[in-house]
């Protein structure tokens, strides 16, 4: 630590650390614009000018810019000097030369950093009265508006795009007063983090294209913290409402989690909570095969009368809570989990091995932290695609290593990257096909996930030769040799390859990495949101079981699940066909839905309170963020509905904050812990709200219905207000913030002034529980556990299965989110070129499998994918339904390609 | 007694009445120095002794050369991967003219120079970043280094020994900012043109994040003659304090423009008025940038003073490259602010705020002021504007530094035809 002075006040800082994060960590205001607190500083804007004084007697001092200054021991510096202040009021009033004065009709307004620090310099006076500079705009495609006029060139957006998330499409483009910030042409955005330009651009150049299309100012929201049901992960987000249309999702700070940054599937994926496929009354179906709404009580009623001896199915995307309310309800031993039988034996496989521990179970933070990575068989940038940003950033791992025998500090950005080139910590790659990781790997290894699973079986091996041996390549060898060398090797898989040997090759290589002197990380995709906190909770019937039983006449109860993503459609058909009474409860309608006899309209995770476990078994909370209308409740709710009208008193929690404590002492202990509860109080007195101080229109909004003043929702449940009443002073519980904004901070920047310093944790503590921790501890016997190696493939003349996986598409609720339908590909099956040629198709052409004639399949000839075997869309045709291994393709000739992003965008213009 | 002795650089272009080929540059001596270098001096020798002889760069910033090369990581130091040496040939300074002259005529010189700076900081691959409007330039050069490749003064084991240098030329995408040796690395490296952050400093970290030293042209040409003829002979060249030779130049309303070899700390009344034959016939100074258009004018007061790095500093201004412009006084001193700030300002890179933004609106106070448009209140804009963009530290490099330059010293010197502009409500040169 070091001591430095600001206007002759004594402050610790840590020595080395540029100043400006020593500065704003003291939550001392200085602007600034190209400086990021996750990729650190570059010197382009120069706002964050102070003046530095060299000892005590100098009163002079000189200009320097705090980004760009290490901090040392005694230094001294001004923030507010008059040169320092009038400096900075001028670098405003140059960026302020071409920016136009479009405030008031520019979606950044009410959250501009731009505005912010404008302000903050105070710089008011126009001198500059030439024309401005004027810009051609883009098409970037569905996710992001684009107004080049207000561009201030602070880098900010490529440093991001490219330097940070390794897209190859956004750059900046031309010299001197003109730099453009754009594509070579019109077209969609290829990244899949595109939409954090919305929020790494200090102003309105990149914005969110869908919340334009039905806008609303920051003030005017109503906020809650959320998490992102996308996938396992579980980034953090902040989701906003307004006119009970959710509007957008923000990232939400957790320095364990997603820290800034969120995927496109995520931030543009929540559009699903509007869909038009919302099913918004609770029905019975009426002899004609209708669904008849009205009577909420018959319908209870009807789901009521048949609890004996019903079969529970839950569902790894609906929280811990209702999946335990469900549980309770129709007892442990009638209740599913809800996954398809393959899923289930993966996922229990991986409890099983996180169970018997023997090496560290990161968290997403800790990612970045490694020094060589193994991916097997989990396509993360399409599964889970804030880790591979993570796995990004720790093949960069080793230029800060370079950066610091080169005297050069860890935050000069520039200096850090020119400095280590193209060196970088190995990444190694056993995926079948192209992923979006591999322009970072250092080789590649395809092949069918049996093969996948024989490599990694030949890594464990060929590191200690007691583990059960398989194959024996170049790679195998390679990655071998290297994931020995390193400190903290990374075994990165999951349930992606739908492979049980896939998963437990990768528990053999982390046993056989870890040691004392080496701590060998694993960390396993699991699938959906919750998917984790469905397999803690446990279910004692499979699947199969349960559609067995419900073919023989069993009732059952199906919790936001789609049953025909879960097992081959004949047997699902199968057994609805001889239910003997069917309900549903889910907030979109699908197959199962359509075929229930009573329906439940649930509430998306927008409108209810709850718990999402993570992959890493981290219990997080997502709070309401609007209530919802029409018969929309959560699906507990309804749960404990039928259970009061089947007297069954055991059901009867008052509140979600009731029924997440029973699930802690009865299920899932620490499961609580990931909330607060309904009492909690700010300061002890305040609610927190979740409408901004500034909300405006709450006695205009509904005038058009009724011209009486609404009177403002009450929230019993949780310690949130539906009002602008209460606090957010930054430094409550770290689960709890609905919002960022802190005085003469509208823009999510003041996301510092909630952190115990620049990009630490939360002054609340960073929000979730971990519910089990994995012993490091490496058994005596874990070369035996695993020694079962596949064979090798044989496609029996078939091609073999890859489940492939697409991050817009693949997913069942983002999918509904029109933005995401409009990046999702067509159905598509990726092939090898020397297959493709056998076939005499190309990209673009149609196919279909033999097995599953009346689904349609887009070629992509993918030089990655091994011959001989085909990548299946997973979750566009249901194709875990064709029941076999391989399959043989037969073209179809009137197929006629899906127009690209491209095209359709180049079409419009 | 040859003329080399007094004009190490141009003597031998002199003797031989033009473009010094091969055979004529062995002839008068030539690869002697990179043979006696590379076969009998160790780097650190032909360290020490470029260092002794007081070579100051003569791309402008006048930084000593062999401290320069002095920082390069040697023996345990060093990491034992590549390391590179480049030769800034961007000559994009506007009225500058000399490393054009230097490549053209002898360019065998700048060749055996970068032999001896390779061999000196242990570098096997050298690059000449070649102004990409030099077309003669460009294949002048090009023959040469074919000629010494046959000769085997380039390539695999030059002169014998175990010393390799592969020299390339790399011509330029054509930005001033190139001749800032970071944004040219950048360039070389086929990335925006946009200077880098120091530290590191090329020697550390340069092309392609390895050890690096920049030299410009003129530099290069310095060594061989100081590697044959000594330090001595070397320092007692120049005049002043500074020691060897320098090219200097004269554009303007001269009877003779060009340029001259003369020794270091010449006058520049004599470079005027002996060397450039005074001004033409009806024409009087008012007054000049020294060293470039980035230099601050000097006016009548100083044109006694030696041009040496030293003195010109001393004076408020900066030798720069040695070639001078000229304003006499016909010209008008706004429009000529005017015409050098629309050169800055289009050759920004446009990475920092105040140059990128700064500039073009100087430019267009300018262009206001020039045609009449020009307000009270102007002047104190371009004052403020000066002040904050011109002080090293406040922009990212000193390109805007340099910009400012003649800018702050004209509102100094001529502060009177700026505010008659105003008051006028025209150009009183017009």
């Amino acid at each position: 630590m070091a001591k430095i002075y600001v206007e002759g006040k004594e402050y610790e800082a840590e020595a080395g650390e540029n100043l400006l994060h020593a500065v704003l960590s003291q939550s001392i205001d200085l602007p600034y614009f190209c400086w990021h607190p996750a990729m650190g500083s570059v010197g382009a804007c120069r706002q964050c000018a102070v003046i530095q004084y060299a000892d005590e007697e100098d009163t002079r001092g000189r200009l320097m810019m705090a980004c760009m200054t290490p901090v040392m021991d005694g230094l001294r510096i001004s923030v507010e000097a008059a040169q320092a202040k009038d400096f900075r009021s001028s670098v405003i009033e140059w960026l302020m030369e071409n920016h136009p004065h479009d405030c008031p009709v520019c979606e950044e307004g009410g959250e501009c950093h731009l505005q912010d620090m404008t302000v903050m310099t105070g710089h008011s006076m126009r001198r500059f009265e030439s024309k401005k500079r004027t810009w051609r705009n883009q098409n970037l495609g569905p996710f992001i508006g684009h107004e080049m006029n207000r561009c201030i060139t602070c880098y900010r957006c490529v440093r991001f795009y490219g330097d940070y998330a390794g897209g190859t499409d956004l750059a900046a483009l031309g010299s001197r007063s003109r730099v453009y910030f754009g594509r070579v042409e019109d077209g969609t955005l290829e990244s899949e983090f595109s939409g954090n330009l919305v929020e790494v651009c200090p102003t309105g150049v990149f914005t969110d294209k869908p919340f334009s299309q039905h806008y609303s100012r920051k003030w005017d929201l109503q906020s809650a913290p959320s998490i992102c049901p996308g996938c396992s992960v579980g980034c953090n987000t902040i989701a906003s409402e307004r006119y009970g249309v959710l509007k957008r999702l923000h990232n939400r700070y957790n320095s364990e989690v997603n820290s800034y940054f969120l995927c496109d599937r995520g931030r543009f994926g929540s559009h699903f909570v509007n869909s038009q496929k919302r099913i918004r009354h609770a029905a019975t179906k009426a002899e004609d095969g209708t669904f008849e709404y009205g009577d909420l009580d018959k319908v209870v009623t009807q789901a009521a009368s048949h609890l004996e001896g019903t079969i529970g199915i839950g569902s790894p995307r609906a929280s811990v809570e209702a999946n335990y309310a469900l549980k309770k309800l129709v007892g442990a031993e009638n209740f599913c989990a809800g996954f398809s039988d393959l899923d289930e034996t993966l996922l229990k496989e991986i409890a099983e091995i996180r169970k018997t521990g023997g090496f560290h179970s990161p968290s997403i933070a800790q990612i970045e932290e490694a020094d060589a990575i193994l991916i097997l068989g989990e396509d993360i940038s399409n599964t889970a695609a804030r880790i591979a940003l993570s796995v990004r950033q720790a093949v960069r791992g080793v230029s800060f290593d370079m950066a610091r025998s080169a005297n050069i500090p860890e935050w000069q950005d520039a200096g850090v990257r020119g400095h280590a080139q193209h060196n970088q910590n190995p990444l190694f790659i056993a995926v079948n096909g192209t992923t979006r990781v591999d322009d970072i790997a250092v080789a590649k290894c395809n092949g069918s996930n049996d093969e996948i699973a024989r490599a990694g079986f030949g890594i464990a091996a060929e590191i200690d030769g007691d583990y059960a041996v398989g194959d024996d390549s170049e790679f195998v060898k390679n990655v071998a040799q290297t994931l020995k060398k390193a400190s903290k090797p990374l075994i990165i898989s999951g349930t992606g390859a739908q492979n049980q040997a896939v998963i437990q090759a990768a528990a053999n290589i982390a046993w056989a990495l870890n040691s004392e002197a080496r701590q060998a990380s694993l960390l396993y995709v699991v699938g959906e949101a919750n998917a984790m906190g469905s397999l803690l909770l446990g279910g004692s019937v499979t699947m199969s079981d349960a559609l067995n039983r419900m073919e023989s006449g069993s009732s059952a109860i199906v919790l936001e699940n789609d049953l025909y993503r879960r097992a081959d459609s004949k047997l699902v058909s199968a057994a609805i066909g001889g239910i003997k009474s069917l309900t549903c409860l889910d907030s979109l309608g699908h197959s199962t839905v359509e075929q229930a006899d009573t329906v439940f309209p649930a509430a998306t995770y927008a409108e209810q309170t709850g718990t999402f476990v993570n992959l890493e078994a981290r219990a997080q909370r997502f709070y309401q963020v609007f209530q919802p209308t029409d018969d929309i409740r959560p699906s507990y709710e309804w749960i404990s509905e039928i259970a009061k009208k089947a007297d069954r008193a055991d059901l009867n929690w008052q509140s979600i904050a009731e029924l997440t404590d029973v699930c802690d002492q009865e299920a899932l202990n620490g499961v609580k812990e990931a909330s607060v509860d309904a009492n909690y109080r700010v300061e002890n007195q305040f609610k927190l709200p979740r409408q901004t101080h500034r909300y405006s229109g709450r006695t205009a909004m509904f005038a058009d219905q009724s011209v009486h003043e609404p009177k403002t929702a009450e929230d019993r449940e949780t310690p949130f207000s539906y009002s602008m009443e209460g606090e957010n002073p930054g430094d409550q519980d770290g689960s709890t913030i609905p919002y960022v904004w802190t005085p003469g901070w509208n823009s999510n920047q003041s996301v510092f002034k909630f952190q115990e310093e620049v990009a630490g944790p939360l002054k609340g503590g960073d929000p979730g529980k971990l519910l089990t921790e994995v012993n490091p501890e490496r058994p005596a016997n874990a070369s035996d556990i695993y020694s079962l190696v596949p064979e090798t493939t044989n496609g029996n003349n078939g091609l073999v299965i890859t489940p492939s996986y697409s991050v817009f598409g693949s997913d069942e609720l983002s999918s509904s989110s029109w933005p995401i339908a409009e990046r999702s590909p067509a159905p598509f099956a990726r092939l090898n070129p020397a297959d493709a040629s056998k076939l005499g198709v190309t990209d673009g052409s149609g196919v279909f499998v033999s097995e599953q004639p009346d689904q349609k399949y887009e070629v992509i000839v993918d030089s990655n994918l091994a011959q001989g075997t085909v990548g299946l869309a997973v979750g566009f045709n249901g194709f875990n339904t064709i029941g076999t291994d391989t399959a043989s393709l037969q073209v179809d000739l009137d197929y006629r390609a899906r127009p690209t992003g491209e095209e359709r965008i180049l079409a419009k213009n | 007694m040859s003329l080399q002795e007094t004009k190490p650089l141009t003597g031998r272009i002199e003797e031989v009445g033009g473009v010094v080929e091969f055979a004529d540059y062995v002839a008068g001596g030539g690869y002697e120095a990179a043979r006696k270098a590379v076969t009998t001096m160790s780097p650190a020798d032909v360290i020490s002794q470029v260092k002794d002889a007081n070579l100051c760069g003569r791309g402008g910033a006048g930084f000593p050369t062999g401290t320069k090369w002095g920082f390069v990581p040697q023996g345990d130091a060093h990491d034992g991967g590549v390391k590179y040496l480049v030769c800034n040939g961007d000559e994009m300074e506007p009225g500058t003219f000399k490393d054009r002259y230097l490549i053209t005529y002898n360019p065998h010189l700048l060749v055996e120079g970068m032999i001896i700076g390779a061999y000196a900081i242990g570098a096997e691959k050298a690059f000449v970043f070649l102004r990409g409007e030099y077309h003669t330039p460009k294949q002048a050069l090009a023959q040469a280094i074919a000629d010494a490749e046959a000769k085997g003064y380039l390539g695999k084991n030059i002169f014998g020994t175990d010393f390799n240098l592969d020299l390339r030329i790399h011509s330029s995408g054509g930005r001033y900012i190139c001749g800032e040796e970071t944004a040219l690395l950048n360039a070389l490296e086929g990335k925006r043109a946009q200077p880098r952050t120091k530290p590191p400093f090329p020697p550390a970290s340069g092309a392609w994040g390895r050890p690096t030293i920049v030299n410009n042209v003129e530099t290069f040409c310095n060594v061989p003659p100081i590697i044959t003829r000594g330090t001595n002979w070397y320092r007692d060249l120049g005049i002043t304090d500074d020691c060897g030779t320098k090219i200097y130049g004269v554009s303007g309303r001269v009877k003779n423009p060009g340029l001259w070899e003369l020794p270091i700390g010449t006058t520049i009344r004599e470079i005027i008025e002996t060397h450039a034959g005074g001004m033409q016939d009806g024409f009087k100074l008012r007054g000049l940038l020294p060293g470039g258009a980035s230099t601050d004018f000097l006016v009548e007061e100083h044109f006694d003073l030696a041009m040496d790095f030293q003195t010109i500093r001393a004076a408020g201004s900066r030798m720069g490259t040695g070639t001078m412009i000229l304003m006499d006084d016909s010209i008008c001193p706004v429009d000529m602010s005017r015409n050098l700030q629309h050169f800055f300002a289009q050759e920004s890179c446009g990475f920092c705020t105040p140059c990128r933004e700064g500039l073009p609106w100087i430019e267009q106070l300018l262009l206001d002021i020039e045609e009449g448009r020009g307000k009270p209140g102007d002047l104190d804009i371009l004052d403020q504007n000066a002040q904050y963009i011109g002080a090293p530290g406040n922009t990212f490099c000193l390109h805007a530094t340099g910009a400012i330059e003649p800018l702050q010293s004209a509102l100094k010197y001529f502060r009177e035809d700026f505010e008659k502009h105003i008051t006028d409500g025209k150009c009183p040169y017009k």
